[in-house]
């Protein structure tokens, strides 16, 4: 396995199992995966919570010294969280200049429509429903590829209608053992 | 022993008492990580222990706050989804009803319920984990893929 296509997967949940799950689904898939349980250990990981503090923190994960030695090649984070939501997280992640063309997928155990727009909306590459599965994953490959040749042009086609808001194939998010929110 | 094994999974399975994500969770078991899906069932019986006693404490108050109580359900049911707990996740759903209709009554008594379900699958799993770990690598052997 060639090691140029390892990508790095930051995962956020706050759920331990959920975790440990998404964790082994892209250990699977040959991801490198740092794993943390919120989306304020999230932004210290990317470094963004260094723009909002002006006194270095000396406790923190990393400092901006360190910000361009970790690379990250998508961000899979769960939409409800303590603290900050997913859907903070990942406006947060598409206003930062550094930060804001790395892919983010949301992930959620409610299947809600607005929910699901807005995270699309405001620039999610995909919603997964949850329990992630092997086969929510393995869509992830192309799209980490596409970002290589130039995620620009992939992310300004991102409008999708409300119909077609969840990957047509996935029958799963519809009628299906999951109990339908409302 | 293995004929054991697979009759014991399947009623799991027949019963009600799993669905099709432990399924999942099996195929995420290998050679190099043997024991996942027992992993995984004791962190969720461990980490949920909090939530139960959550719940159980949130009952006790008067009047019932329904909303937090919807809320640490809905951490609590999003945990029992990702082992394939059915009939735990059926309950939690049911509870979830409750809160939303307001129904201090049909919540404690679905609480009930859902801690006999919980119960019920932990004693389940256990004894099937046990059992495996006795087939162990001969099971293996014999599992075509």
């Amino acid at each position: 396995m060639s090691t140029e296509t390892r990508f790095h997967v930051l995962a956020v949940d706050d759920s331990l199992i959920d975790r440990k799950l998404i964790e082994r689904l892209l250990k699977i898939s040959s991801y490198q995966v740092t794993a943390v349980d919120s989306g304020v250990k999230a932004l210290e990981y990317l470094g963004l919570l260094d723009d909002d503090n002006t006194r270095a923190d000396p406790n923190s994960v990393r400092n901006s010294k360190n910000r361009h030695e970790v690379e990250v090649n998508l961000i899979i984070t769960d939409y409800c969280m303590p603290g900050i939501t997913g859907y903070e997280l990942l406006r947060k992640i598409k206003e930062s200049t550094s930060l804001k063309d790395i892919p983010v997928v949301i992930m959620s155990s409610e299947n809600v429509p607005s929910r699901i727009n807005s995270c699309l909306e405001q620039g999610a590459e995909e919603f997964f429903l949850k329990p992630v599965r092997q086969s929510d994953v393995n869509k992830l490959r192309p799209r980490l590829m596409r970002g290589i040749l130039g995620i620009k042009e992939n992310l300004q086609n991102k409008r999708k209608p409300m119909e077609e808001c969840v990957s047509p194939d996935r029958t799963r998010t519809r009628y299906n053992d999951h109990d339908f929110e409302l | 022993m293995q004929r054991q094994l697979a009759n014991m999974r399947q009623s799991l399975f027949d019963q009600g008492y799993l669905d099709e994500q432990f399924i999942q969770l099996e195929e995420l078991q290998d050679d190099a990580n043997p024991n996942f899906v027992e992993e995984v069932v004791t962190l969720y019986y461990r980490d949920s222990a909090r939530l139960v006693q959550n719940i159980e404490q949130a009952l006790e108050k008067n009047p019932l706050d329904f909303n937090k109580l919807d809320g640490i359900m809905h951490q609590f049911k999003g945990r029992s989804s990702s082992i394939g707990a059915k009939k735990v996740k059926i309950e939690c759903t049911q509870f979830r009803e409750y809160c939303r209709s307001g129904s201090a009554e049909g919540c404690k008594r679905t609480f009930q319920q859902l801690k006999k379900e919980y119960a019920t699958l932990r004693k389940k799993l256990e004894a099937y984990f046990q059992l495996a770990r006795q087939v162990g690598p001969v099971e293996k052997a014999c599992r075509s893929k």
